[in-house]
């Protein structure tokens, strides 16, 4: 339903300029959810407690539950769709226990990304204090994220 | 979790005097920042306002800066800025440990300082810091800048000095001479609500100053005075029990707080001894 | 992770193990879940889709005098209780609980009114007058009189135990109501069609909703079909009710004739939804000088709530825990569960036993003080070994591993030598030993019949089961045992979603039953389709003989008799076994209690995915630190009044410490592969461990949540009186975030 007062919203979505029709005070989750269909971003709370609902804002972990589009104009914006599945991190979570019954995983692979290449584990126990998990007691998401660290192996070519 | 949109408006300036100048014309306008309070009071249908005025990104109203002994920091600035600003760390540590303590790093991407200070809850993280500091709150509006002592910003549970028609533009600190020393005693590790939270300088006089145990943050003259002059530590926990309202309320007991109050009185005089 | 094999291996054990079972295959549902594209109920939209609404009870007693829509009605849809058009119920035990209130109410936010809209903003500005007549409530559970079940359970003669105690110790426990919290919030979407309805959503038993829509509707049973959505946390709380919330979404999309969706918003879940029920437990113990127990007299108190849901299977499973796992000859339990007009309360992860077994475990301590005794050695004394006799009159078995994890946690946490050391500080270290019962009360399996079926495919086979993956790793750990018994590849194991118009009915996934159970009946579907394939490969048979899908239904283990009006017999077929030791640092300054270490031995039968059930082991113990420490729920005329995620307090990584687990594997004849239930257990010993840890400082906490409130108002104990108390400073925690004060890192106390 559109009305006078939604307006046009561009912005950069997982590497692609978009532009949609919305209310400025529509919340960014539901912006993601329901007119660009991409429900990887999850509602656990609405009140930027559970960290369900974090995206990158400009590299910046937020909670998209407490954005309002109004304010998202000319940002570069990354869901986990944007990872495209192939992240070392989601590949470390599917494997490694990070990921249970997987409500919270995307909210927390994004808060992951955003830590950087190689956190310590105070930095990531700190950088995730956000994102609430109810199943794995943060160890298994501990050690999936430290797995992700560790180099892949390479294939040593032998001289002729 | 979501209030009906239809009748809620946003206005948009495109610059800083164009929000004053709306501010005056279009009151009344609910300023939007980083909306990590706001919003959620908006999207619980607790907080009626109907017409918001976004000032996320304006320019003006950011940056972290010196000049000689005073300290600006812009009301845009956020406390990820804050965390990591050289500047704060090196004259006002006490605002770098409170905004480390404010909920977890998404919330410290997005929540301001100015924020803080305009949603103006008893619980503010900051707020205690800004008493202790004795900050200066500037408020501007379209035609006058004025700067207001924080001491005297508030005048009752969520009420202020500031006009409808004014912003918080920046803050300033002065040179702060003396051992700073915050605690803020939450719910939990992270993401938590202040049930104490106490900011203080030992200066000759020292300044104390105290949340989340009455309608404003408040200092507590009385004890301040009652140690500049030699008395026992008891007997300020005594003064300081007497000069501070805890209530019950959902998280925590007056009696919890009166205690724990008194006990952070005695960490913060033997810490800074 | 380490973990030892039992010497005694039961007679299960096939020739191929140890090729899937037991190893850390890749979780089925991983990549999904980490992509991004696992869809869960509030993921679905169908076309032409209405939004739903509950209208509530804001009273906790008394009669509806009038309800008045005060909206415009164009476009809405609305149903109450004259719209159900079969029985007015949601069919579990009792049948006391109405689908919607139509003349009374019993509790704050029960449901009268149900409203569908198209558009989610009108649908949330309708208003609804509802005017009552109110009752006073009964909101105290001591002085309810309306019971819903009493247990007795008795063993020798109580009189003669107290007759030969040396000493006498006696003391009460309060547990309080604890809220689930999944990060995903119950909800459902019914789609009407051909006569009938289908239902996807968040929940845990696809086949309680079929059973309750049936008689809900009057719907014959191949008419409903009930759809698991992925789904976010269950811990019991989407055990049962969510037949309530498919029965609400039903209702709209039949008088509607188009697909609902309810999804509820935090708040209203936590108000309105069922939690953990509070309880008192009195002991009175008889206890001989050198420390064998020789009486135990338990009185059980568990608040129920308004309605009867599953309180009686919850009582039931606290009576029998409630000696904890130690031996006496003279035992009295007499348990109760009232009514008392508050929100239902239900199924959470353990199920009676955490409230039991912390009162039993506080109580061990508080008999060792009494004493003067060690009580990690009052612990050893009276654990219960194989061959002994539990309360109820079951002999254990030899997979009965209390003596074994006991010693292994207090040797792997050094518990001695750290209990000297941190005697007049500020660190305290407690200890707790558990157990839990495996599978369902005594004949609770025979009356289920849990059935389970594999199919062929040209690959291999798929899983049939109404077993739900919730997070534990049911799907994967299916797939293994599967594919272990059948000696194909993991990856050739497909599992079907529980949906009830494929899978059989295994019975709900609750009681730590999904790998035991339903895993055992897996094990032997693909016996016998092994037989059948001989030599053929899937492909080949196929083609050969055209589909095959085998079914096996439960057969009790041999000599597991019960009787269920004496509470006699072998409770569970068996049990795991558990000893836990917490480390915490206590800041006298604040009354703060953080969580330093967790060390802890679980004997949880044979292992089937060790990822799943380490990750198993220490989400049960973080959930298990939040009960223990931080969730309070504040319950007001009633009702919770804190129930936003800013004020239900629940650990963050910040609060949770590391977890050092070691699984000790003592098979159990007739689990697969020799396996054993995980998913409860490991929440049970946590707060007795906790407080136990609270104790050793010389803090007498006797109820949970111990929130800095209550550790700040609590007397000394006897620890306290006897030692010398040296209140050290604080020293800095391990845990260290800028939550705790610093003295020379930057920022809390700085010189400039």
């Amino acid at each position: 339903m559109t009305t006078a007062r939604h307006r046009l919203i561009a912005f950069v979505l997982n590497g692609r300029r978009i532009t949609v029709r919305a209310h400025p005070l529509k919340r960014l989750l539901d912006l993601l959810r329901e007119d660009c269909g991409l429900t990887g971003t999850k509602e656990g709370c609405g009140e930027g407690e559970c960290g369900a609902c974090t995206v990158l804002v400009d590299g910046q972990a937020v909670n998209s539950c407490l954005v309002p589009v109004g304010q998202i104009a000319g940002a570069t914006i990354q869901t986990i769709e944007g990872l495209k599945g192939h992240h070392r991190l989601q590949q470390a979570f599917a494997e490694q226990g990070g990921a249970q019954c997987g409500i919270c995983t995307p909210g927390m692979i994004l808060a992951a990304v955003a830590l950087g290449p190689r956190p310590t584990l105070d930095q990531v126990r700190t950088g995730l204090s956000g994102n609430l998990c109810r199943c794995t007691g943060y160890m298994g998401i501990y050690r999936a994220i430290q797995a992700a660290q560790k180099p892949k192996a390479r294939v040593r070519r032998r001289r002729a | 979790m979501r209030t009906s949109l239809s009748p809620l408006q946003l206005l948009r300036p495109r610059s800083l005097r164009d929000a004053l100048r709306l501010l005056r014309e279009e009151r009344p306008l609910v300023p939007l920042a980083g909306c990590t309070d706001v919003y959620v009071g908006l999207n619980f249908s607790t907080l009626h306002d109907q017409r918001f005025l976004n000032i996320w990104g304006l320019d003006g109203l950011g940056g972290i800066s010196a000049d000689g002994d005073v300290l600006r920091i812009g009301a845009l600035a956020t406390y990820t800025e804050i965390i990591g600003s050289p500047l704060v760390r090196r004259r006002v540590p006490m605002l770098v440990s409170a905004a480390r303590e404010v909920g977890a790093v998404q919330i410290q991407n997005r929540g301001t300082l100015g924020g803080n200070i305009a949603n103006g809850s008893p619980a503010g993280d900051t707020l205690p810091v800004l008493a202790a500091a004795e900050a200066l709150v500037e408020l501007q509006s379209i035609d006058a800048t004025r700067k207001v002592p924080f001491t005297t910003f508030y005048t009752g549970y969520r009420q202020s000095v500031m006009r409808s028609d004014e912003l918080i533009t920046a803050i300033e600190f002065p040179r702060i001479e003396g051992p700073q020393w915050f605690r803020k005693v939450g719910t939990r590790a992270a993401q938590s609500i202040s049930k104490v939270v106490m900011a203080a300088v030992r200066a000759d006089r020292p300044r104390i100053a105290l949340g989340s145990v009455a309608p404003t943050v408040v200092r507590v003259p009385r004890t301040e005075e009652a140690l500049a002059a030699g008395a026992a530590l008891t007997d300020a926990q005594r003064m300081l029990q007497e000069e501070i309202h805890p209530i019950d309320d959902i998280r925590s007991t007056a009696a919890y707080r009166r205690r724990v109050s008194a006990n952070l009185l005695a960490q913060f005089w033997g810490d800074t001894a | 992770m380490r973990r030892t094999v039992g010497r005694n291996v039961g007679r299960n054990v096939g020739r191929n193990v140890g090729r899937n079972v037991g190893k850390n295959v890749v979780r089925k549902d991983g990549a999904a879940k980490a992509s991004g594209a696992a869809r869960y109920v509030d993921d679905l939209i169908w076309p032409g889709m209405l939004h739903g609404r509950t209208i509530r009870s804001s009273i906790p007693c008394g009669d509806i005098a009038r309800v008045r829509l005060d909206f415009d009605a164009a476009g809405f849809t609305v149903v109450d209780a004259h719209d159900i058009p079969g029985r007015n119920v949601v069919s579990l035990i009792q049948d006391d609980q109405p689908c919607l209130a139509s003349s009374q109410v019993r509790h704050v936010a029960e449901p009268i009114l149900l409203l569908a809209h198209e558009n989610p903003e009108r649908l949330r500005d309708a208003k609804v007058e509802i005017d009552y007549r109110p009752k006073t409530p009964v909101l105290d559970p001591e002085h309810s009189s309306h019971v819903f079940k009493h247990v007795r359970i008795e063993k020798g003669a109580i009189d003669e135990g107290f007759r030969r105690a040396d000493l006498i110790v006696e003391g009460t426990y309060r547990t309080g109501h604890q809220e689930h919290l999944y990060i995903e919030t119950n909800g459902m979407l019914a789609v009407p069609g051909d006569g009938g309805v289908t239902v996807y959503g968040s929940l845990q038993c696809p086949y309680y909703v079929h059973k309750a829509l049936c008689v809900l509707l009057a719907l014959p049973h191949d008419k409903v079909r009930v759809v698991q959505a992925e789904t976010g946390g269950g811990f019991g709380g989407k055990e049962d009710y969510p037949s309530i919330l498919a029965g609400h979404a039903c209702l709209l999309a039949l008088k509607s004739g188009r697909p609902v969706k309810i999804i509820y918003d935090r708040t209203e879940d936590m108000v309105a939804t069922t939690k953990r029920h509070p309880s008192i437990v009195r002991h009175k113990t008889g206890v001989m000088r050198d420390g064998t127990l020789s009486a135990m007299d338990i009185d059980v108190l568990m608040d129920g709530g308004a309605y009867c849901t599953l309180s009686p299977v919850v009582l039931s499973r606290g009576s029998i825990h409630a000696t904890g796992p130690y031996r006496c000859d003279h035992v009295r339990i007499d348990g109760r569960v009232v009514m008392t007009h508050t929100p239902p309360n239900g199924a959470f992860r353990g199920f009676g036993a955490p409230q039991t077994l912390f009162a039993a475990d506080v109580h061990m301590e508080r008999i060792a003080e009494a004493l003067g005794m060690d009580s990690a050695k009052l612990r050893e004394m009276n654990a219960l070994r194989p061959g002994d006799i539990t309360a109820t009159g079951q002999t254990l078995g030899r997979d009965a591993s209390a003596l074994e994890v006991l010693r292994d946690t207090l040797k792997r946490s050094d518990y001695h030598r750290k209990r000297r050391a941190y005697r007049g500080t500020n660190t305290g270290i407690g200890l707790s030993l558990f157990f839990h019962g495996a599978g369902f009360t005594g004949s609770g399996e025979v009356y289920l019949a849990s059935q389970a079926s594999l199919e062929l495919t040209p690959t291999g086979v798929r899983v049939l089961a109404a077993s739900t993956e919730i997070g534990q790793g049911q799907r994967t750990a299916h797939a293994q045992i599967v594919a272990e018994a059948l000696g194909i590849p993991y990856d050739q194991v497909e599992v079907e979603i529980a949906d009830t118009a494929f899978v059989p009915d295994s019975g709900p996934t609750v009681a730590s039953r999904t790998t035991m159970v339903v895993g055992g009946l897996l094990k032997r579907c693909a016996e016998q389709v092994r037989e059948k394939l001989g030599r053929m490969s899937p492909r080949e048979y196929l083609r050969r003989h055209g589909p095959l899908v085998v079914t096996t239904q439960y057969e009790p283990p041999p000599d597991t008799e019960w009787d269920d009006r004496t509470y006699r017999g072998s409770a569970y077929g068996t049990y795991g076994w558990a000893a836990e030791v917490i480390e915490v640092q206590h800041d006298p300054v604040t009354g703060q209690v953080w969580p330093l270490r967790v060390t802890t031995a679980q004997d949880i039968g044979r292992v089937i995915f060790p990822i799943g059930a380490r990750g198993q082991i220490e989400g049960g113990t973080a959930q298990g630190l939040g009960y223990a420490l931080t969730e309070e729920v504040v319950m007001r005329d009633g009702a919770m009044a804190n129930a936003q995620l800013t004020n239900y307090i629940i650990p963050t990584s910040l609060d949770t410490p590391p977890i050092d687990v070691v699984m000790i594997e003592r098979p159990y004849a007739h689990g697969p592969y020799g396996a054993k239930g995980v998913g409860e257990m490991p929440f049970d010993g946590v707060a007795p461990a906790v407080v136990n840890a609270i104790r050793s400082l010389g803090i007498d906490v006797r109820q949970i949540p111990a929130t800095p409130e209550r550790v700040m108002a609590a007397p000394p104990s006897l620890v306290a009186r006897s030692d010398q108390l040296r209140r050290d400073q604080v020293p800095p925690s391990p845990l260290a975030g800028s939550a705790r004060l610093r003295r020379d890192k930057g920022g809390e106390a700085v010189r400039s």
